[in-house]
């Protein structure tokens, strides 16, 4: 099989999540017995380019041109769509990013393709690949094939494969090729501006040892100081899910998920929080999780150490009366 | 301005999910739905801006029957009309032929503006807005957190990773998904909900849109997702289960 990676960076600097994409793109080449071409795609890359290069892959493809500098929607599809017809790949694979989010399904549609879009996995069976891909905030599993004709369209999940599996290649650098791409101006009609981080984040969760997060089965803000008490004792820090800081019981910068903090404390202890994939995503590493959910069935035990089905109103106070006895 | 947003109706979070016999879909019987959460925040920024900026809001929903209950609740927020996009089985469509019916019934009204969710929390393909762009030849941008009218169009705040925002400038007619916590959803008013009795709600059968569905994907089955890490499941009263948490925290991974 043929396959088309596209690489992603942001100011000439790697997302390293390419490099998990990367190493799936080794092994489903590898077992297709096919051939690998990765693109870097913007404005003064070529030294992206040549570092790809050293990696096991067949060709590195540069896109460069004035109006990639800054991404837009606009730009990024048009390039790519002539890469796409120029290569003539079997199977186009992105990192899951939301800047692919933004661009992919377009790119697709602009080739009359459909794309399969934030996989977990694939399985290569007789012959067809098989995607995973989770569905219902993950509480199912799904496995989707393409009908129709190539070129296929797909991306990973951040986390789904390892960086550090993407293989290099022994002896001399694969070749890069420059492509030329045609882009005007007008053909751009978003306007991107300057990129920016709000107010400095007050605490940095990335450094706490233990995170006592709370999801929606905390249920009012003011049962927020239950989850405060229980990590004060344990000598940690609260977090929380999205829903809660989208609702104001917590700051945004308490958020841990895709859109907030990647954390991975020596303990990571999940108070009502159901496990959507947004938020496993920025915890799943944590070296050991306990989870407390009354729904047996919630996602958050799929990556949870420990279990407990319960009432988190019961156990919480329980934990603080034997923590506080114990002190 | 005239704008329409997509809602779309959702296995309640709560409800207990099983898989249906052909083991491609749930089953749809005896669970409660709701209106997709993502899409709440949608609405709620088309009525802000509606407030604003005067205008039209309309919301459209595709499937079955039971989605006019989400249109219903949406005309009972403060929409001016609803429009049906009705299949019985929309669940088996990709999202390019999803997209591709909700184009062409939004196409001949010639909206300002589209704005979706982020993402369905059902099948969460998250390819629905940026399609419609596509397929309408209009410019977008998604995971937006603040809207803002300019003269040569919209201000958009953006939200990328991590933590980082960017600011994108874009000229309407365009179509925007928006990121949940942009703003506080409002509850129905029981004026509103008696207001939006007399509402119209325009149901067009999708096979009439005549648009193509020849799938590009196939989902071959779902199914309930093999654990990778073995769960130790802590059992008995509330004490009993703290004490052993504990224990287990302190000696067994000792990170406490």
């Amino acid at each position: 099989m043929k396959i088309l990676l596209i690489t992603e960076q942001r100011e000439a600097k790697w997302s390293n999540v390419s490099f998990e994409t990367l190493a799936a793109a080794q092994q489903i080449v590898q077992q297709t017995s096919g051939t690998l071409a990765a693109i870097v795609i913007g404005k003064g890359v070529a030294p992206l380019a040549d570092d790809l290069a050293g990696f096991q892959l067949d060709e590195v493809l540069l896109a460069e041109h004035d109006l990639l500098e800054k991404y837009t929607p606009d730009s990024f599809s048009l390039a790519l769509r002539q890469a796409i017809e120029a290569a003539k790949p079997d199977l186009v694979l992105l990192p899951h990013t939301y800047q692919v989010r933004d661009f992919a399904p377009k790119l697709a549609a602009s080739l009359q393709k459909g794309m399969i879009g934030d996989c977990i996995g694939y399985r290569y069976e007789n012959g067809k690949l098989v995607f995973v891909r989770q569905m219902f905030q993950g509480r199912t599993a799904a496995d989707v094939v393409f009908t129709g004709d190539a070129p296929w369209i797909a991306s990973f999940q951040a986390g789904a494969f390892r960086a550090d599996l993407a293989a290099k290649r022994a002896g001399a650098k694969a070749p890069v090729n420059k492509i030329a791409v045609e882009l005007k101006p007008e053909q751009i009609r978003t306007k991107p501006l300057d990129l920016f981080r709000e107010a400095k984040q007050a605490v940095d969760l990335t450094q706490a040892p233990i995170l006592v997060s709370v999801g929606r089965g905390i249920k009012a803000p003011e049962n927020i100081a239950l989850a405060e008490k229980l990590a004060k004792l344990m000598g940690g820090e609260v977090s929380a899910s999205r829903p809660i800081c989208d609702e104001g019981w917590l700051p945004m910068d308490r958020q841990i998920g895709s859109s907030g903090q990647t954390v991975a404390p020596k303990l990571y202890l999940a108070l009502g929080i159901s496990g959507a994939i947004q938020h496993v995503v920025g915890m799943k590493a944590s070296r050991t999780i306990a989870a407390i959910n009354k729904d047996a069935n919630a996602p958050i035990f799929e990556v949870a150490d420990y279990g407990v089905v319960g009432d988190l109103f019961e156990i919480v106070p329980a934990l603080i009366e034997q923590l506080e006895k114990s002190q | 301005m005239k704008i329409a947003v997509c809602v779309k109706q959702v296995p309640a979070k709560d409800a207990p999910l099983s898989i249906a016999e052909a083991g491609t879909w749930i089953r749809e019987t005896d669970i409660g739905f709701e209106t997709n959460e993502p899409d709440t925040y949608a609405l709620e920024e088309a009525l802000r801006l509606k407030e604003k900026h005067n205008g039209e809001v309309v919301a459209i929903s595709m499937g079955p029957d039971r989605v006019k209950q989400t249109i219903k609740e949406a005309l009972a927020k403060g929409a001016d009309r609803g429009i049906h996009i009705s299949d019985a089985e929309f669940f088996k469509l990709d999202p390019l032929a999803s997209a591709r019916s909700i184009a062409a019934a939004l196409k001949p009204e010639n909206f300002d503006l589209i704005l979706t969710g982020l993402q369905s929390d059902d099948q969460g393909f998250g390819q629905t807005g940026v399609l419609l762009a596509e397929l309408l030849g209009r410019p977008h941008a998604t995971i937006i957190m603040a809207i803002e009218v300019i003269a040569s169009g919209l201000k958009l705040k953006r939200e990328l990773e991590a933590g980082w925002f960017q600011w994108v400038e874009l000229p309407l007619p365009a179509v925007l998904t928006i990121q949940s916590g942009i703003n506080k959803p409002r509850y129905a008013t029981l004026k509103g909900i008696m207001a939006a009795k007399k509402k119209e709600i325009v149901t067009v059968d999708r096979k009439s849109l005549g648009v193509p569905d020849t799938p590009t994907q196939h989902i071959e089955r779902i199914y309930v997702p093999q654990k990778t890490k073995k769960t130790e499941f802590i059992t008995g009263q509330p004490k009993e289960i703290a004490a052993k948490l504990i224990e287990k925290l302190k000696h067994e991974a000792r990170v406490l």
